[in-house]
């Protein structure tokens, strides 16, 4: 397993978000955590990347129990962490937005420097020089992902890639998610849209109200309306 | 006299020479559904800007009711009655959900000025029927800081209808919700529209929305607008599939949609 | 003409020195948000350590190399003042860390003092530089030619350090968002560390090249703070491009002010800002401040009025204190009355600042105004002593519509420092206007009416005027004027949408905050019996500054409590110790780490947690039932 996840609680201030959440990530495969809104998917990624104030449980990246380390070590494990709000440094060249993530090679994974990144993303190669807030929101959208493969990730965390993007940037980002995965990436990343998890996903994971409701095959769960129905309000 | 309610005319706006909006024209009647679609950073949301004021156009004519409103301040716009929602959210951070409203139904009411007597006891009733409009009621006493995205999309909505619009801006009202509920606030959104007689502007990446609810739809690419007219024509243009819609693999038929793996 | 020539290159010369401080100010408030007090303290030691290191070391490798190293060591102090106290605050809110390094400031101040002596030190001159170049007839010491060719070295190496090095990209996008650098695999601690070091090595550069020209003292902080705040605001906050072209502004006008109007020089520079402030709201380079990311705010829970418990407490309180004259003589009365009318004083800040949102550095303005209305009323017009009082804050509420009028077209550390520049002017008017407000000297004989002379009598006056006063700001605070002013503190985008005037309703605010100041000064004036310049003073602003950060910024009126713990401290240190700043200065700071949201921010918190504690208790069992 590339990520294994159990027993994650996660508070903001007094209220608990997360409640033993279970879940796992396997080598070079895409798992989609999906669940209605304010159902617990940023913060479980938060937990996952130390980011929220208070949270217990186990979380084993690699062969290591990641789950007392500052986030910075984590991600210099080779967890990458992209927010769903994007968070470019709008003041940076795009060139400059890649160098902040820029880690050093890693073994067993593949090397991104930023010319084969601007071969993923073609928009980008156009604008190296562009600073990062005269950039579209889709266009800031595949910057956060270069950014975050900068640091040579064996697993991606993404936020809702899919929110605020018109249909055709979508489509893009469905192949870039998929060509990242044929370079032997893992992936998990949180949806509202099944329709557009379903593309790319081999698992599922349903959460509501930080419970998780349902892990399986994402063939299983297309099978289940009355799973998807009942949790994501489809 | 038959006059729209709202009528735009050459709108146009470029940031540091760098054009963003081009003549952009168009009209709304009053209990019309109008989506504004078009592909990131066509600008939609300049277009919302210049319409309540937040901006100014550098050319062309905002006739609101027959009057001419164009670069006049947000707030006289919100006077004249129209309401508006924000891409990026933009609430009262340091309240309740409730007080949110409470802060525009004073504003709404003329009383903000009012230096004594409890603003949080003001309006109670009137906020708690905007919140069950929304389905928030049952976050009534949360702070506003800790709602997830979807719920502040609510926020966003309830706050915009708290002057009793006739004009609504909505800009990307559903991002971040689940699909059912964002046809659920969709459908409430345009009962509203029909029984006050609203008319309504919104913008939107989910076609599902947008092809349901609106009466029309304006696509606009690069500042201009390229297509207008009932969904079912806008969907089939061409020139609009190729820059917008896409091939249709995420919204729409899934069974014949297939990414290579 | 030769003359203008040789003082515009001492102008110059000094703009090297002003333009090292401004630039690190600039850096480190940049990246950690700190707005960094003890700059000017760093300032300070950089040239005492490079007065001890260059009398040591002798010859020119001496001189320069006892530069280089007192850089090393004050930016090495620095790194240890970012480690051992700035990492534990980060997450407490805004301002904060300022109030920490004001306790440093006056830390700094006494150990300057205990170490190297209370004498002024005229350090090495520079070995080779001793002589003086002719130019145009004037002779023009070679020194500061070499300083005049250092700044633009500078300004190029920072710009390739910040373009052209993984580190500068790291901390410019730090700038923007620091968690999200951190997200990115950096270690933001140290990111930050190492940015402190440079900040203050260049800080402690400045200081230690102006040995040769400037005796070293114990004062030279405040007066090379309070330059570098305002270069900085001028040139645009975050750029140091901006800080060059500001401090070559700001030293010229220092060169010529006192040539061409030596009677309005102190405050020349103050004018020049304000110009600028208002023509350029984000300085001559600065771009709008775009909300800085991350490393959030404690999440605030939403404000109540007091309940009943609260509110019977608060009784209580106010009872105990209208039954101190019992027990307490003429001194000690005194002192509770000065408490007193700091507690409204303080309280009439929060309201700006926790209220409003607008953080002011020159609040003492409209308490000096007040102080002086009364006293003069009383004086010049012989007004008994309620009339006068109205008097004063008459006075207060016009000085502040006039210059909140300004004010408020700014935000965050620019309308802190426009509200300074004003304040300055005022004291310069007070300082400088002698026939009036005899100057230096003060006003004397403003005493209280007979009804209100004895001790007692004034203390229960103060009380009733102070608790009056707080209470009224604490109802404005709930009422829906008060609601107005949150909503544009939080978004002024929404409160604009929903037809709220910021502007409008920020000035307001700031003629509230300004009235109720100028109530506490005019009383002041009567407590005194006399007023003097100070009143409208750097000091006394600050002192405000400190109650309410103390009280806790998050609170609605903590600051009556941080009131009260400050005055009660200070009295009591400066009647206890010789080095009551050094004392004062590490009390500040140990209560600073002790309660990072303020003392009433930690009350409230604690009280808000056994609300909720005993809430979930009492559900427990009914859930239970169900
Ligand atoms: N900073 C915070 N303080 C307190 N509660 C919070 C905070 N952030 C989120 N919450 C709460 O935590 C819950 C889960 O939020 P989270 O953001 O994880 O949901 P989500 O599934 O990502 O939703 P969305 O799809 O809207 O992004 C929500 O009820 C939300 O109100
Ligand atoms: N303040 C600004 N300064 C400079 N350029 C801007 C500014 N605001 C927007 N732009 C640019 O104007 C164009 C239109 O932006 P706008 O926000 O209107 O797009 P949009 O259609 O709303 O996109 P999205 O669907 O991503 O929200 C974009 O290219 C954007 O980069
Ligand atoms: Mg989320
Ligand atoms: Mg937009």
């Amino acid at each position: 397993m590339t990520l294994r996840v159990s027993n994650l609680c996660g508070w903001y201030g007094q209220a608990q978000i997360l409640f033993e959440v279970a879940l796992d990530v396997g080598p070079g495969s895409v798992v989609a955590l999906l669940g209605r809104n304010g159902a617990g998917k940023t913060t479980t990624f938060r937990s996952i990347a130390g980011l929220v104030p208070r949270r217990e449980g186990v979380v084993v990246f690699g062969d290591q129990d990641v789950s007392r380390l500052p986030t910075y070590e984590i991600v210099r494990r080779g967890l990458a962490f992209v927010p769903e709000d994007r968070r470019i440094f709008t003041d940076l060249t795009v060139e400059e937005n890649l160098e902040v993530g820029r880690q050093p090679p890693r073994l067993g994974v593949p090397h991104w420097t930023p010319e084969r990144l601007y071969e993923l993303f073609p928009n980008l190669a156009a604008m190296r020089r562009r600073l990062g807030g005269r950039m579209s929101g889709g266009e800031q959208q595949m910057l956060t992902i270069a950014r975050s493969l900068m640091g040579n990730p064996r697993l991606v965390l993404l936020d809702e890639p899919s929110e605020g993007l018109a249909p055709k940037i979508v489509e893009d980002m469905a192949h870039a998610i998929v060509a990242m995965k044929r370079e032997g990436l893992s992936i998990l990343l949180s949806e509202q849209n099944l329709h557009f998890a379903r593309l790319i996903s081999d698992a599922a994971v349903v959460i509501e109200s930080g419970h998780v409701r349902f892990a399986g095959p994402m063939a299983e769960l297309v099978s289940h309306p009355d799973v998807y129905e009942a949790y994501l309000a489809v | 006299m038959n006059q729209s309610l709202l009528r735009v005319e050459s709108l146009a706006k470029s940031y540091h020479g760098v054009p963003a909006v081009r003549g952009v024209s168009f009209t709304l009647e009053r209990g019309e559904i109008l989506a504004l679609i078009g592909p990131n950073g066509a600008g939609k949301s300049t277009c919302f800007n210049m319409l309540n004021g937040q901006i100014r156009p550098n050319a062309g004519t905002i006739l609101f009711e027959g009057q001419d409103v164009t670069a006049s301040s947000p707030r006289s716009m919100w006077r004249r009655g129209v309401g508006r929602t924000f891409q990026i959210t933009a609430t009262f951070t340091s309240m309740t959900v409730r007080e949110n409203l409470q802060t525009a139904l004073l504003s709404h009411a003329g009383q903000l000025s009012r230096p004594f007597g409890k603003a949080n006891r003001a309006f109670e009733v009137e906020a708690d029927a905007l919140l069950d409009r929304v389905g928030l009621r049952g976050q009534a006493d949360r702070s506003c800081g800790e709602l997830a995205y979807g719920d502040l999309k609510r926020l966003e909505l309830a706050v915009a209808l708290t002057n009793s619009p006739s004009l609504l801006l909505m800009d990307e009202p559903t991002a971040g919700m689940a699909p059912k509920e964002r046809a659920d606030l969709m459908r409430a959104t345009a009962a509203i529209a029909r029984e006050r007689n609203v008319g309504i502007l919104f913008t939107e990446h989910d076609m599902d929305i947008v092809f349901e609810h609106a009466d029309r739809v304006m696509v606009l690419n690069r500042g201009e607008l390229i297509a207008m007219g009932a969904p079912d024509v806008v969907r089939q243009d061409r020139q609009v599939r190729a820059i917008y819609l896409g091939e249709g693999l995420v919204h729409g038929d899934l069974a014949a949609a297939q990414v290579r793996h | 003409m030769a003359l203008y020539l040789a003082q515009f290159l001492t102008g110059l010369a000094g703009a090297a020195s002003l333009f090292l401080v401004a630039s690190g100010l600039s850096i480190i408030f940049g990246v950690t948000r700190v707005v960094n007090f003890a700059h000017g303290a760093f300032y300070m030691v950089g040239a005492y350590v490079a007065y001890t290191l260059t009398e040591r070391f002798e010859g020119a490798i001496g001189f320069w190399g006892g530069i280089v190293l007192s850089v090393l060591v004050v930016a090495a102090l620095g790194g240890l003042v970012e480690i051992l106290l700035l990492r534990r605050i980060y997450h407490a809110p805004d301002l904060f860390q300022l109030l920490a390094t004001f306790g440093l400031t006056l830390m700094a101040e006494d150990l300057v003092v205990i170490i190297w002596g209370p004498e002024d030190l005229v350090g090495p001159r520079a070995p080779g530089l001793k002589g003086a170049v002719e130019v145009l007839g004037q002779a023009v010491p070679s020194y500061d030619l070499v300083l005049i060719a250092l700044g633009p070295l500078v300004l190029g190496a920072l710009w390739l350090l910040f373009h052209r090095t993984r580190f500068g990209i790291l901390v410019r996008a730090a700038t923007q968002d620091r968690d999200m650098v951190a997200a990115l695999g950096v270690n933001q601690k140290w990111l930050f560390t190492a940015v402190f070091c440079l900040g203050v090595g260049l800080a402690a550069l400045g200081g230690a090249l102006q040995i040769p020209r400037d005796a070293v003292n114990h004062a030279m902080d405040l007066t090379v703070i309070v330059e570098a705040f305002v270069v900085v605001v001028i040139g645009g906050l975050g750029s140091v491009g901006g800080a060059f072209l500001a401090s070559l502004l700001v030293a010229e006008l220092n060169a010529f002010g006192i040539l061409v109007l030596p009677g309005v020089s102190l405050v020349l520079v103050f004018v020049v800002m304000a110009v600028v402030l208002v023509l350029r709201p984000n300085g001559l380079l600065g771009r709008a401040e775009a909300p800085a990311r991350g490393t959030g705010q404690m999440s605030s829970r939403p404000w109540r009025p007091l309940d009943a418990k609260a509110q019977f407490i608060a009784l209580v309180a106010v009872a105990v204190a209208a039954l101190l004259p019992l027990w307490l003589g003429p001194y000690g009365l005194a002192v509770g009355a000065e408490m007193l009318i700091f507690a409204l004083f303080a309280m009439s800040l929060q309201f700006l600042m926790s209220t409003g949102g607008l953080a002011s550095f020159g609040h003492a303005a409209y308490f000096g105004l007040g102080a002086y209305g009364a006293a003069l009323a009383v004086k010049s017009l012989g007004w008994p002593m309620i009339p006068a009082l109205g008097c004063g804050v008459m006075l207060g509420l016009a000085g502040a519509a006039l210059f909140g009028w300004f004010c408020v077209r700014l935000a965050g550390v620019y309308f802190a420092m426009l509200t300074l520049a004003f304040a300055q002017i005022a004291w310069s008017a007070a300082f400088q206007w002698t026939a009036v407000t005899g100057g230096d000297n003060g006003l004397l004989g403003s005493w209280p009416d007979a009804w209100a002379a004895s001790p007692r009598a004034f203390y229960w006056l103060s009380l009733a005027v102070a608790v009056g006063g707080i209470g009224a700001l604490r109802i404005l605070t709930f009422s829906p004027f008060g609601y107005g002013l949150r909503a544009v503190r939080d978004s002024s985008l929404r409160a604009e949408a929903i037809g709220i005037g910021r502007r409008h309703t920020q000035w307001v605010c700031f003629i509230v905050a300004g009235g109720f100041a100028a109530l506490a000064g005019g009383l002041f004036a009567f407590l005194k019996g006399s007023v003097f310049p100070d009143a409208l003073g750097i000091p006394t602003s600050v002192d405000g500054l400190v109650m309410v950060l103390l009280g806790g910024v998050g609170t609605v009126s903590g600051s009556v409590l941080g009131a009260v713990v400050y005055k009660a401290l200070s009295v009591w240190l400066i009647s206890q110790t010789d080095y009551s700043k050094l004392v004062l200065g590490a009390a500040i700071v140990g209560l600073v780490v002790l309660f990072p949201s303020g003392i009433g921010g930690f009350f409230s918190a604690w009280a808000g947690r056994r609300r909720v504690s005993t809430r979930a208790t009492a559900a427990a069992p009914v859930e239970a039932a169900e």
